[in-house]
Parts: C-alpha cells; structure tokens; sequence
C-alpha cells in the first residue's frame, strides 16, 4: 500500500465534503442570473464564512469526542461586546479586537476547565456556560444597538484588489494560522487521541489534558472571530436567543456534512468549513430556482436528513452485528 | 463527608429514605430551599394558590422531559423537542378545520404527529444506527420546514379546541389543576414502564451497553425506537397542553423547552451517558428548575440575570453530583 492511499482514507470525509460543495455550488452559479461574477462570489463567501468560523470551533471541541453547545451564546457575546469596544481611531479598534478574541479564549477556557477538571460531560456543561454567557450579553446589550469600525468592517467584508473576498483570505489565515500549527502539534495530536480512545492516549503517555483544554479555548477564539465578523456585516450587536440557537445547530450540521465524526478523532476543520460553505449553497439553491422562500427551511432540512443517512450505508458492509453497536 | 459516614448515618434512616439516591435528596433539599428563601422575601411563595400554579407550569415540562429522559436513559438525546413540540400543538389547532369529528380527535392527532416525527428518530438511530444528536437535529429542521410550509410563515390562526383548553386550564377536582392530573398520570405510567416491565429493564440494559444487552437476546432495536416514538409523542402531547393553555400555537414555542427538559433530566441525576436514574429525580429537577424560574421572575431579576444564575445553578450542582469517576 502506498502513502497516498493512507492519506486518501484519512482525507476521506473532507474531500466528500469539497466534493458536496463543489456539486451544490456548481449548481447554483449555473442557475444565478448573473453567473461567477465577483459580487456573486463576495456574497457566498460572507455567507458561508461565518458559519465557516462557527463550524471550526465545533470541530476542535468535536474531534476531542466532545460537543460545545455554548458556541452559539460565545457568538452573541463576543458581538455584543465588539460592538462596544471595536470603535475609535486604529489603535483602540486594534485594542478592542484583541479583547473581544481574548474573551472569547477565556470562555473557551472555562468550558475546558468545567469539562477536564470538573469533569462533567461536555454536553450538559456547555449548556449552563452557554446559558451564563447569553445572560452577559444580554446585560451588556439589552437592546439591539452599537456601532463598529466601520473602515475596518468594509475591508474583512469587501473584496481585495477586486477579485478575492477578503473573507476568504482570513479563513486561509486562519486555517494556516491556527489549524495547521494544532493539528500538527503534540498538543493537537493528543486532542485527536483523546477523541479517538482517551484510555489508550492516557496510556501513551499523551498530554490529554493539555490538548483538550487547548481544543476548547481555540475553540472559543474561533468563535469569537466568528463574533467579531458578524458585527463586521450588521454594524452593530444583539444579544438574540435566536442567532445563538441558530448557530449552534448549524455548527453541528456543518461539522457533520464536513466529514468530522461526532464520536471523535476523525476530521478535520477544512472539512468543516467545505461542510459550512455546501450547508450555505444549499440553502441558496432555493433562490436561483425561484422556490418560494418558505420552502427553504424544510428544503434545508431533507438535504440535511439525506446526508447523514448516507453514513449509514456502511452499514452493509458490516459482517458481525455486534460491529453496530461500535 | 466521607462515604462510611453517610453509610452510618443513612443506616439510622427509615428504609425508604435510605434508598432515595443523593442527587434526587439534593434536588428536594434544594427545592425547598428556595422555596424558605422565597417566603423569606414574601409569604405568597407559600400559599397554596402560588404552589399549584407553579405545578400547573411544571407539568407542561415534566410530561415533555419524561419523554427526554426515557431517550436519555438509552444513552441518546433528542434535540427535535422544539419543533415537535410546535408542531403538535399546531396539527392539533390546525384539525378544528376538518369538522367536528377531526375537532374532537385534536389532541391525539397532535400527538400522533409528534409520534410519527419520533418514528423517523427512531428508525434513523436504531436500524441506520446513525447518531441521536445528528437524526434529531435533521428531523427537527424538517418538522420546522413543513410547519413553516404549513403556516406560511405565520402563527397559525387556529385555535385550541374547547377539549384542549379544558386539559391544560380547568379542573376536574376543584383546586387541582388538570395539566398537574395529567403529569400525574404520564409520571405513573413512566414509573410502571420502567420499573415494572421488561421493556424498562432493556431501555436500562441498553443505556448501560448496548452490546450486552443484544448478546442478553433484547431486541435493543426495537426497545430504541419504540422509545423514540414514546418521546416525540410526549413532546407533541407538551405541546398539545401548551396550545391549550395559551389557547392557540406559535412558532417558537418549543424553543425554550428542550434545553430546560435535558436540565430538568439531568439534574434529577439520570446519567447523560444512559443507564441510571430514577423518575422521581426528574420529577425533582422539573419543579426545582420550574421553580427557580419563577421566584426569580417573582423577584423581577431581569432575564440576564435569570439566565446566568441559570446556568451556574445547573454547574453547581452538577459539579456537586454530576461527576465522572476520576479513575482513567
């Protein structure tokens, strides 16, 4: 067996992904009145990248066979604080920025602290963190309202000399940045070995510890990247039960069609931002073919209904029926 | 306090007391605390009247989280309660427009809609062996599209049937609220099941490993989607009683419903990984977060702050009882 071949089994979910996002997108910009032209091309990717950002954080919570149900309420928070503190001449918009992603990190941290110290189950404790940041962000924005950068909020939103959306290449830094350095590193090796057997990691001697607790707080940067992006498109925060619902369940359904298993130890974040930006196709699919938007919510939700069931078709490939229960 | 001193102290106990687990005797004593902290504040948060409307509320959770907790005690979770709760309590309006045969039917079509949505959970997570977390969160996408079709994207304008109201509002035995009858009766049957017949020793089997309990000759995929179906319905059948309390159904009604309904569960001290816990503890956890809601509100705590006190009540007393064993 060659390396590739190893390498193909490994990629196998991201490319799966890459491929149901180049299908969809195909799709639509065949069907778009005005075809590949770069405002076309700008709104997808501003679409598609903040749910993009939401599904990275997932998946570093995810790949540690963990789940992150406060995702969505960091999101709301590090908005609601954005458009507090990212205003001003350069200097205090840089300020601000570094403080809306240093809270993000710390609500991340808190989630890993209450998960790997408190040793609760992931599940239940993101739910009351998740309810304790919403409640912040409601104190601090009771009401819609606030203001941005605004200089600042056109350029992460606009294009690069015209063509490239700027979106798109801080989701490539990013990606460079942050993920690759993760995943390659002892400390991302270790959250991949916690998901994937935590008994034989601790074995091994892997630092579980330090690599969960460094999955939940990047985590929690992403997310407020995330934050910090949609006040770059509405120019102001709100503290919505709605959007932080929202985006936790789509974090979820992106990770999924990405190819990152929910059992842990398998994907990666680049599957799940093809998973976001084919879960963003999908729903636009609807506009180009002149369905009535109503149609859109139970449209998303069969696409959504049929991908997951198409991992079930392994299931014929099982010889012994103890295999089903993993 | 070390283990050997609860063992003394719990030997001098009556037996009933002793067998009472500690996250449930937790939740009651916590229960009553707020409420001594409540009359503190005003003696209204001990008269009867305040009692029973606080059970009328929580009964509303408690048919619905007696449905979450059977799923959780599998092991899974179902994260389509919003939406069938939704789209129960709108099937069963929307049917006042068939006639009065369907009128009369409302509340077990209602229900049979939330059973059908459980029946697709359940094929999905048993016999496709796909993961509750993902199937429920598809199958909820879904309900919410067809009752946004349905709707067009309104709230309904139907109305709750005269039946529906009477469920939820009146009451057959004066003074005691029907919602709290109702409860009473879906509780009882919950206990039956799972203490008192072979299905509910194989939901525990399963929940505390699958493997075992196939080998053990259980038809764990049946007993899994059997389950599903009883939780959609009880949502549905939540949702039902909600319509008819608020006398017609919404939108988002369900949303604040499944994330108190997984607390309520695991705050009574059923494992969120499956296999252990008592009905009484949920019970527990239904009034105690029922109650914690309203001395809040009572007590005109803005919503921020009820929702962080919220969530670290649930932390604190998770961290208290709710711990994995340390060993690796």
């Amino acid at each position: 067996m060659k390396d590739w071949r190893y390498w193909l089994a490994e990629q196998r979910g991201t490319l799966v992904a890459l491929a149901i996002f180049a299908l969809m997108f195909t799709i639509y910009i065949s069907n778009h009145p005005a075809g590949l032209t770069t405002n076309v091309a700008q709104t997808a990717a501003n679409k598609g990248t903040l749910l993009a950002l939401v599904a990275m954080a997932q998946t570093l919570v995810v790949i540690t066979a963990g789940i992150d149900l406060s995702v969505g309420a960091i999101l709301v928070l590090t908005n609601c604080i954005a458009s507090m503190v990212v205003t001003g001449n350069a200097f205090e918009t840089t300020l601000g920025v570094v403080f809306v992603l240093f809270v993000g990190a710390l609500c991340g941290a808190l989630n890993g602290l209450i998960v790997i110290y408190g040793r609760l189950q992931p599940i239940v404790a993101t739910i009351g963190t998740g309810a304790i940041f919403f409640g912040i962000a409601l104190i601090l924005r009771p009401l819609p309202g606030g203001t941005v950068n605004e200089t600042l909020a056109d350029a992460m939103t606009g294009k690069v000399f015209g063509i490239v959306p700027a979106s798109l290449l801080m989701l490539l830094a990013i990606v460079l940045v942050v993920w690759l350095p993760f995943c390659s590193s002892v400390i991302g090796r270790a959250a991949y070995a916690a998901g994937s057997s935590e008994t034989a990691a601790y074995m091994s001697g892997m630092p579980i510890r330090r690599g969960k607790f460094a999955a939940y707080t990047l985590g929690g940067l992403l997310a407020s990247i995330g934050g910090l992006f949609l006040t770059f498109f509405t120019y102001s925060g709100q503290a919505s039960s709605a959007t932080a619902s929202t985006y936790t369940l789509l974090s979820i359904a992106a990770v999924v069609l990405g190819g990152v298993s929910l059992f842990g130890g398998r994907g990666s974040a680049i599957g799940a931002i093809f998973g976001a930006f084919a879960f963003r196709a999908i729903g636009d699919l609807m506009f180009v073919f002149d369905f009535d938007a109503l149609w859109q919510p139970l449209f998303q939700g069969v696409i959504l209904l049929l991908a997951v069931s198409i991992g079930a078709l392994g299931l014929w490939r099982v010889r012994n029926r103890l295999e089903w229960f993993g | 306090m070390s283990d050997t001193t609860m063992g003394r102290i719990s030997e001098r106990m009556p037996r009933f007391i002793r067998r009472i687990e500690p996250p449930v005797a937790i939740s009651f004593a916590c229960i009553i605390l707020l409420l001594l902290f409540g009359g503190l504040y005003s003696s209204a948060f001990l008269s009867a009247d305040y009692l029973l409307q606080q059970l009328k509320v929580a009964s509303f959770l408690g048919v619905i989280a007696t449905g979450m907790m059977l799923v959780i005690l599998l092991g899974q979770i179902d994260l389509s309660v919003p939406w069938v709760v939704a789209a129960g309590a709108m099937m069963a309006c929307a049917a006042t427009a068939y006639g009065p045969a369907a009128t009369l039917a409302a509340v077990p079509i209602g229900i049979l809609c939330g059973m059908l949505i459980g029946l697709v959970n359940g094929i999905g997570v048993a016999y496709l062996r796909i993961p509750s977390m993902i199937v429920t969160l598809a199958t909820n996408a879904v309900a919410q599209g067809l009752m946004v079709v349905y709707t067009g994207g309104f709230s309904p304008r139907d109305f709750a049937t005269e039946e529906m109201r009477y469920l939820a509002t009146g009451s057959l035995i004066p003074g005691v609220p029907n919602a709290l009858i109702i409860w009473a009766i879906v509780g009882a049957g919950m206990v039956f099941v799972l203490t008192r017949t072979t299905f509910g020793r194989a939901v525990y089997g399963i929940g505390n490993r699958e493997r075992a309990a196939y080998l053990s000759g259980v038809n764990t995929r049946r007993v899994v989607m059997i389950a599903f179906i009883a939780a959609g319905g009880l949502s549905a059948f939540g949702g039902v009683l909600l319509a008819g309390y608020a006398s017609k159904a919404a939108q988002g009604m369900g949303d604040a419903y499944l994330l108190p309904a997984i607390a309520a569960v695991v705050l009574g001290g059923t494992s969120i990984l499956g296999g252990r816990g008592s009905y009484l503890g949920t019970v527990a956890g239904v009034i105690l977060i029922t109650l914690l809601l309203s001395i809040l509100s009572v007590l005109q705590m803005p919503e921020a702050g009820r929702q962080i006190i919220y969530g670290v009540v649930i932390i604190a007393m998770l961290l208290l009882y709710g711990r994995s064993p340390a060993n690796q």
